[in-house]
C-alpha cells in the first residue's frame, strides 16, 4: 500500500516542472492576459501536457490515457498558478463530438474549441424537463428545403449562455416517436435574432445561468450530431476520460482550510472560536468525513489504474461533497454569527458557500437522483418503474 | 499510485474469510452468545485461526510470525467484524504487538512464539476508571502493582496480561495476585473483565513507556476495521432483506422512503474504508501522522458503525428487534467499540490537538 505515485513518475514529474518553469509566469509578467495564456496553453499542448485525449488532428495531444500522468500536470500547474487548459463554457461537447461527430464537425469545432474561439452553452433543461429530461419540448422542424432546422421553444439553467457563442442542445424532432425516441442533438451559434438570452439572477445575487427562449432560430441541416432521434444516446454515452475525482476532492479539502483558518481567526466568547469545545469537536468530525473522501478517492484512483473494480464508491463522492460542503457551511456559520447577516461584510465568502453549497445538491443530477443511482448501481435494488428511465 | 491491497493481502482476507464462512455462520455465533452463564469465546474457531497464522501476521519472522504489518492485521480484523467473531483476537494481538515493540530480546523469545502460535493467550489493561483510557491518565505503577483496570478483555482466560502503568507497559502472568470479575456486557462475542491487583510485581517492558502509544493507536485502527465489516455486513444484510420482504403486494426494496434509508446508510459506511485503511497506513509508514489519523478513524467509524446498527433494525421491522435475529449481535458489537478506547467525542478533541489546532 502505498499513497505517492511511486518513483517511476518521478523523471515525468520533473519534466512537467521544467517546462512549466520556462513558460510561466509569462516573461512580460502579465498573468491575466489572454495572449499569454492561449501561448502557454498551446505549448502545453505540444508537449502532450493537455487536451491528452484529443486527436492531434483537432487540435489535442493526443496521449495514452494515463491519470497518474494527467494527476501529476494539474498537481503542478496548480502549484505553479499556471493556465490549466481548462475549456471556457461548457467542454463536455469535445467528448461527444469526437465520439459522435462527423469529420467535418469534430474539425470545425474541436480546435476552436480548445483555443477558446467558440464558447459554448447546454441546452438541455427546460421548465417543465428537469430532473425528468426526456420529457424536453424544445422543437425541431427541418425547413421544407431541408436546408435547415427551425428551433421553437425555451431553455433554463443554462450557465454562461451570456458568454457563449455557441450551444449544443437536444430538441424533440420527432413529435410521435416515445419520448427518449424523439429528441435530437444540435449544434448551433446563438448569435442570431432568433435566440435571446435573458440571466437569471440567483439567491447569491450572482448571474451564472440564463433562460433562453428560441424563436424560429436557425441552424444548418448538418449541425445535427448523430441520427434524427438519437440524442438521447448522444447525451448517455460518456467519453473516457482521465478524470480522477481528484480534483473534486482538491476542492473540499481547500475549502476546509478556509474553514480552520476562519475558527482561528474569529473571536468567540473571548478565545479564539477554535478553542470551543463544540466548534473543535465539529470541526474534527468534519476532517474525518474528509478525510474518508479523500483516502476513499485514493483508493478508488489506485483500482482504476490498476484495472480494478472501484465498487459501490463508484457512485458516491456527488452526493457526499454536497453534504460535506453544507456541514462545512454551517460551522461557518456558527462561527461568524452576527456577521452571518451582512453581505457587505468581510465574511460574504461564507454567506455566498452557505448558499452555493445548495446548488450542489441540484445542478448535474440532484442529490435525490444522485440516491436513484446509488440504488440502483451501488446496492443493486430493483429499478424505481415511477423513475422512467434507469437512473 | 498503489493505494489498494497486494494480491497476498487480498489472499489473506480470502482465506479467513473461508474460514469463517465454514466455522463462523450466525447459528454459530447465536450459540457462542447464548451460552448460559458468564460470556465465553469460541475456542475451535480460536485454534483454527490460530493455525492459520492470524496471530502470528505482526510477530518478527525471528519468533515465529510472519512480521506483515498493522494493514495486514486491520484486513483481518474487518472480516472478524463482519462475521462478528468471538475469539479474543483483539487483546492477544495487542498484548503481542507491545512485546514484539517494547519487550526485551529475553522477553521476545520467551514470549513472542507463544503467542503467535496461540498456545498463550494475552491482553490489554488499559483503561482505569470510567474512561482513563489514554497514557497519560494511567495512575497504576509497575512494582507492586495494585488498583483496579476496566473493560480488559478476556483477562479472566487470558495467560499474560499488558498492564499500562505510569512507568510504561508491564507484564503479568497469570497466577500473580490479581481476581477478576466478567462485565455483564451487552456484547458477548467479546467479554471483557474488571481486573483487580493486589500487589503484583509486574515485569516491565524497556521501551513500554514509548510503546504506550502506539498500542492506542492501533487498538483504535484495529476497531475501526472491526467497525467497517461490522456497518458494511448491516447494510448488504439490509438491502438483501428489503428484497426478499413483501408487502402492499410487492418487495419494500421499491418504496423510495425505505430505499433513501438504504441509501443513506451505504453512504455512511462505504467511504469509511478510506479512512481505516489510511489509519493503518499511517500507523506503518508516516508516523508522526499515526496517532491524528487513528484517533479520526476510531470517532468516525465506531459513530458510523452503531448508527448504522440502530438503522439496520429500522430497516428490519419487529423483527430486527428481536433476540434471535443478528442484528442485535452487531449493535452490541458496535456498542463496546463505540466504548473500548473512549468516545469519539474524545477522539475527535485528540485529533484536534493532534492537528495543533
Amino acid at each position: 500500500m502505498e499513497l505517492d505515485f511511486g518513483s517511476e513518475f518521478d523523471a515525468f514529474r520533473h519534466e512537467v516542472r521544467e517546462f512549466i518553469k520556462a513558460n510561466w509566469p509569462p516573461a512580460d509578467g502579465k498573468l491575466k492576459s489572454h495572449e499569454n495564456e492561449r501561448a502557454f496553453v498551446l505549448a502545453a499542448i505540444e508537449r502532450g501536457y493537455m487536451h491528452r485525449n484529443i486527436p492531434k488532428a483537432y487540435g489535442g495531444s493526443e496521449q495514452p490515457a494515463d491519470i497518474v500522468k494527467a494527476e501529476i500536470i494539474r498537481e503542478e500547474l496548480t502549484k505553479a498558478r499556471a493556465p490549466s487548459g481548462r475549456i471556457p463554457g461548457n467542454g463536455l461537447v469535445v467528448g461527444t463530438l469526437l465520439e459522435w461527430g462527423t469529420e467535418a464537425q469534430k474539425r470545425g469545432f474541436i480546435p476552436a474549441t480548445l483555443r477558446g474561439d467558440i464558447v459554448w452553452a447546454q441546452g438541455f433543461s427546460e421548465p417543465n424537463a428537469g430532473s425528468d429530461l426526456a420529457s424536453l419540448r424544445t422543437k425541431g422542424e427541418l425547413s421544407s428545403d431541408g436546408a435547415k432546422w427551425i428551433i421553437n421553444g425555451q431553455k433554463i439553467w443554462t450557465t454562461g449562455a451570456h458568454n457563449a457563442t455557441h450551444m449544443f442542445m437536444l430538441v424533440r424532432t420527432e413529435p410521435d416517436a416515445p419520448k427518449h425516441q424523439g429528441i435530437s442533438y444540435l449544434l448551433i451559434d446563438i448569435r442570431q435574432p432568433g435566440v435571446v438570452v435573458r440571466p437569471l439572477t440567483q439567491m447569491t445575487r450572482q448571474k451564472e445561468f440564463n433562460e433562453v427562449f428560441f424563436d424560429n432560430a436557425e441552424t444548418p441541416s448538418d449541425m445535427i450530431v448523430g441520427e434524427r432521434g438519437q440524442g438521447w444516446s448522444v447525451t448517455r454515452s460518456t467519453l473516457k476520460s482521465e478524470r480522477s475525482g481528484i480534483s473534486t476532492m482538491t476542492w473540499s479539502l481547500s475549502m476546509f482550510r478556509d474553514l480552520v483558518k476562519l475558527a482561528k481567526e474569529v473571536e468567540l466568547d473571548g478565545q479564539p472560536a477554535i478553542k470551543n469545545l463544540r466548534i473543535r469537536e465539529e470541526l474534527a468530525a468534519i476532517e474525518g468525513q474528509l478525510m474518508s473522501l479523500t483516502y476513499s478517492t485514493y483508493r478508488a484512483t489506485s483500482h482504476d489504474v490498476h484495472g480494478r473494480d472501484i465498487g459501490s464508491f463508484q457512485t458516491m463522492p456527488k452526493i457526499y461533497m454536497t453534504e460535506l460542503a453544507g456541514r462545512i457551511s454551517k460551522l461557518a456559520r456558527d462561527i461568524v454569527e452576527n456577521d452571518f447577516v451582512d453581505m457587505g461584510g468581510e465574511r460574504l465568502k461564507w454567506i455566498e458557500r452557505f448558499m452555493i453549497s445548495l446548488s450542489m445538491s441540484i445542478a448535474g443530477g440532484t442529490s435525490n437522483i444522485q440516491r436513484n443511482v446509488i440504488a440502483e448501481r451501488s446496492l443493486g435494488l430493483p429499478r424505481d418503474k415511477s423513475q422512467g428511465a434507469s437512473a | 499510485m498503489n493505494f489498494l491491497l497486494s494480491e497476498d493481502q487480498l489472499a489473506l482476507v480470502d482465506s479467513v474469510k473461508g474460514l469463517l464462512r465454514d466455522m463462523c455462520d450466525p447459528l454459530r455465533v447465536h450459540k457462542i452468545f447464548d451460552m448460559p452463564g458468564e460470556a465465553v469465546f469460541d475456542v475451535e474457531l480460536w485454534v483454527a485461526l490460530c493455525e492459520m497464522g492470524v496471530p502470528a501476521i505482526m510477530v518478527p519472522e525471528a519468533h515465529g510470525g510472519l512480521g506483515l504489518e498493522l494493514v495486514d492485521l486491520a484486513i483481518v480484523a474487518e472480516a472478524l467484524g463482519d462475521a462478528v467473531a468471538p475469539v479474543p483476537f483483539f487483546g492477544h494481538v495487542l498484548a503481542t504487538l507491545a512485546i514484539t515493540l517494547g519487550g526485551s530480546d529475553e522477553q521476545k523469545a520467551k514470549w513472542l512464539p507463544r503467542l503467535a502460535s496461540g498456545e498463550v493467550l494475552g491482553t490489554v489493561a488499559l483503561c482505569e476508571g470510567k474512561n482513563g483510557w489514554l497514557a497519560d491518565e494511567w495512575t497504576l505503577t509497575h512494582s507492586g502493582l495494585s488498583g483496579v483496570k476496566t473493560l480488559v478483555p478476556h483477562a479472566s482466560e487470558a495467560d499474560l496480561i499488558v498492564v499500562g502503568t505510569t512507568e510504561g507497559l508491564a507484564l503479568v502472568e497469570k497466577g500473580a495476585s490479581y481476581t477478576t470479575a466478567r462485565v455483564d456486557s451487552a456484547d458477548r462475542t467479546r467479554p471483557v473483565d474488571t481486573v483487580t491487583f493486589a500487589g503484583v510485581a509486574a515485569e516491565l517492558l524497556p521501551e513500554g513507556a514509548d510503546v504506550a502509544t502506539r498500542i492506542i493507536d492501533a487498538a483504535a485502527v484495529l476497531l475501526s476495521a472491526d467497525s467497517f465489516g461490522g456497518a458494511e455486513h448491516c447494510v448488504s444484510m439490509s438491502v438483501e432483506y428489503a428484497k426478499i420482504r413483501e408487502q402492499y403486494g410487492q418487495a419494500i426494496a421499491g418504496f423510495q422512503g425505505l430505499r433513501y434509508q438504504l441509501v443513506a446508510m451505504a453512504l455512511a459506511t462505504e467511504p469509511a474504508r478510506g479512512l481505516y485503511w489510511y489509519a493503518a497506513h499511517a500507523w506503518d509508514k508516516i508516523p508522526q501522522k499515526a496517532s491524528h489519523a487513528a484517533s479520526q478513524a476510531k470517532a468516525h467509524l465506531t459513530d458510523t458503525y452503531l448508527q448504522v446498527t440502530r438503522d439496520t433494525v429500522e430497516a428490519h421491522g419487529g423483527i430486527g428487534f428481536t433476540w434471535e435475529h443478528d442484528t442485535h449481535l452487531y449493535m452490541k458489537r458496535a456498542m463496546l467499540n463505540w466504548a473500548w478506547l473512549g468516545s469519539p467525542s474524545r477522539h475527535r478533541l485528540r485529533a484536534a490537538d493532534m492537528a495543533g489546532w
